[in-house]
């Protein structure tokens, strides 16, 4: 695993083996209170790049997002992450697909308040069945090489909102997942430690064989941006990168 | 995960206190009501191990142990004809007022048995012999008795102390230990002829008759031949019990009224234990959610929960049963209210628990089966 060391940049996807959903449909409700989240939704993402979504509430951002982790079933349309076709998995397959492949950051943090940082990170590698002794070593190593080390112990109330935030990017990073889902990571920062956290993900982003996915509102994130998907009523409306994606980004200083 | 999910809960100080609370009032209602209950039970059967028998010969319409229904002397002689007895004995058992050294008039709970074999004598002798009971106007007190019956004297009666049965002089040849009975009248053991010179006179005096099987015939067989042939009704030790327990449900409010205690403390720890584990996992639901995000299955959640229910439920109930030892540890020195834990008691108790615990997880369970993982997404 590498760690940012240095600023993001700009870069075009390095392979088409990434995240695909075409024409999915994800409704909610049933009879007259059925609304539509995803009106087939088109998207697509490569590995060693940071892919921001963003759009108005209620697009569907965060619908899409879901359906690419696998926790929420759609109704029509196909997904595909890393040559795995989720279309095809049931429900225990699908839970064993993101237990492996996926790491999540969420919005509020979701830290278990009552447990400690180690802790908490070790909990995706529980999950896959490594033993506690060893997650919890590499688990701690991990906080280190983010800048928590010496803080293993504490538990996320005695942190502030961007250790907490790191924290949680740890837990999400410590199985080694392919793809990284981000929902609104900064959104309850403050502007610096958007930036920290923004740039720690940027570099996470950059390792091979890896994927971020973060969903925003925040104009402050695009700049980290690799390539840009807009939404809108639940369809994708526009893709941007390379080139484009900098003169989207100089037209929004 | 097992580890994380008992952390969680620990951590969780004042529901983890509010969950072992609950559950250990439960358990220590249930336990110790049960127990209080078999020690009343045991009470009403006393006279079944203070006068040991095999076979127990009653007039026809007696139901329990305690109910004396007179039979004829000449039943002594029928009861020992019935082909497999080996021999049968008349006991007398009333209950007379004796008088106390102050001059007061205590209850006691006469018990005459066989002069020449002294069947039906009490389990534990004391001091003295039981073979004085066959001089004249002896008796042998249990401790009760000899503590009762000194009232005004400063120590209790001994051997070779006097008292009045009935105007009558009884000369104390011997202490024994007895199972306290369920109307707490102390034992007074004499010979049957002596226990029909303290009696009051009536038209029939015997009480019940002691019966021993041939070797090689049980005591069940006997009774059944015993009932067939003479219209008596014998009962073994063993159906003795029973009927006197049936009896007591049957005829009492005993039962009902502890069962409605042992009830509300299931009911109560169903409520506490449910509601707070249900509020526990509600306020953890995020986390839940983040967890089955992170690749946790329905299955390894459920069994985190239920492992948290199971834990603080063997914990309340350990604390509840410790309570309830106390209790019987501070009560039976003194010897009320009965007392009597069996381990079949403790065993429903933690399967009530286990109950209890399992409804509670279940009410989150089911909650964290609907939980869709998207729903950490959701802000």
């Amino acid at each position: 695993m590498t760690l940012p060391s240095e600023s993001p940049s700009i870069a075009a996807p390095t392979t088409t083996n990434g995240i695909v959903t075409r024409g999915v449909v994800k409704s909610f409700g049933v009879g007259d209170a059925k609304t539509f989240a995803l009106k087939g939704a088109d998207f697509s993402a490569s590995e060693g790049e940071l892919h921001l979504v963003v759009g108005p509430s209620g697009c569907g951002k965060t619908t899409l997002l879901s359906v690419i982790a696998g926790t929420l079933v759609w109704d029509e349309g196909e997904v595909e992450v890393f040559g795995t076709r989720l279309n095809g998995l049931d429900k225990g397959s699908i839970t064993e697909f993101r237990r492996r492949h996926i790491g999540f950051i969420f919005q509020q943090f979701n830290l278990i308040p009552t447990l400690t940082l180690v802790e908490n990170v070790s909990v995706p590698l529980l999950l896959n069945g490594v033993s506690r002794r060893e997650a919890e070593s590499r688990s701690a190593e991990l906080l280190g090489r983010l800048g928590l080390g010496g803080r293993e112990r504490k538990r996320p109330t005695q942190l502030s909102g961007g250790q907490q935030q790191r924290v949680a990017i740890a837990r999400a990073l410590v199985h080694q997942p392919r793809l990284v889902i981000c929902d609104e990571p900064t959104s309850a920062l403050d502007r610096e430690t958007g930036h920290q956290i923004m740039d720690l993900l940027a570099g996470v982003a950059r390792a091979p064989g890896r994927a971020v996915i973060i969903v925003t509102h925040d104009p402050r994130t695009y700049a980290y941006a690799d390539r840009l998907t807009s939404m809108e009523d639940g369809r994708v409306s526009g893709v941007r990168h390379g080139a484009e994606l900098k003169e989207f980004l100089s037209n929004h200083r | 995960m097992y580890r994380l999910a008992l952390l969680m809960l620990l951590g969780d100080r004042s529901k983890y206190l509010m969950l072992v609370g609950g559950l250990t009032f439960s358990a220590l209602l249930m336990t110790q009501q049960t127990a209080v209950f078999q020690g009343l039970l045991s009470w009403t059967t006393s006279h079944l191990r203070n006068m040991r028998a095999s076979v127990w010969v009653v007039e026809a319409r007696v139901e329990q142990v305690n109910e004396t229904k007179a039979l004829r002397d000449t039943d002594v002689n029928r009861v020992r004809s019935v082909r497999g007895v080996d021999y049968a004995v008349p006991m007398f058992q009333g209950v007379l007022k004796a008088r106390a050294s102050d001059g007061s008039d205590k209850q006691i709970q006469l018990i005459g048995l066989h002069g020449g074999s002294l069947v039906g004598r009490p389990p534990v002798v004391l001091r003295g012999r039981l073979e004085d009971l066959r001089l004249a106007n002896t008796v042998v007190l249990d401790e009760v008795s000899a503590e009762r019956l000194a009232a005004g004297r400063g120590r209790p009666l001994d051997i070779g102390d006097s008292f009045e049965i009935n105007d009558r002089e009884a000369r104390v040849v011997a202490i024994c230990r007895t199972e306290r009975h369920f109307f707490g009248y102390p034992y007074v053991f004499c010979s049957y002829d002596q226990a029909l010179q303290f009696a009051p006179r009536q038209r029939k005096m015997l009480s019940m008759i002691l019966a021993e099987p041939k070797p090689g015939i049980t005591p069940e067989k006997i009774a059944e031949s015993i009932r067939r042939e003479t219209g008596l009704n014998a009962y073994t030790t063993p159906e003795f019990e029973r009927a006197t327990n049936a009896w007591i449900w049957k005829n009492t409010g005993i039962p009902a009224s502890f069962m409605t205690t042992i009830i509300l403390g299931f009911v109560v720890g169903v409520a506490i234990a449910g509601q707070t584990f249900y509020s526990f996992v509600l306020e953890n639901l995020r986390h839940l959610g983040a967890l089955k995000a992170m690749g946790a299955s329905n299955r390894l959640l459920s069994g985190m929960l239920m492992f948290q229910a199971l834990t603080v439920g063997l914990i309340g109930y350990g604390i509840g049963l410790g309570l309830t030892a106390v209790f019987g540890l501070a009560v039976l020195p003194i010897g009320q209210p009965p007392f009597l834990l069996q381990p079949s008691s403790m065993v429903r108790t933690l399967v009530a628990i286990l109950i209890i615990c399992t409804l509670a997880a279940l009410f989150g369970i089911r909650k964290v089966a609907k939980l869709e993982p998207a729903v950490v997404f959701r802000g």
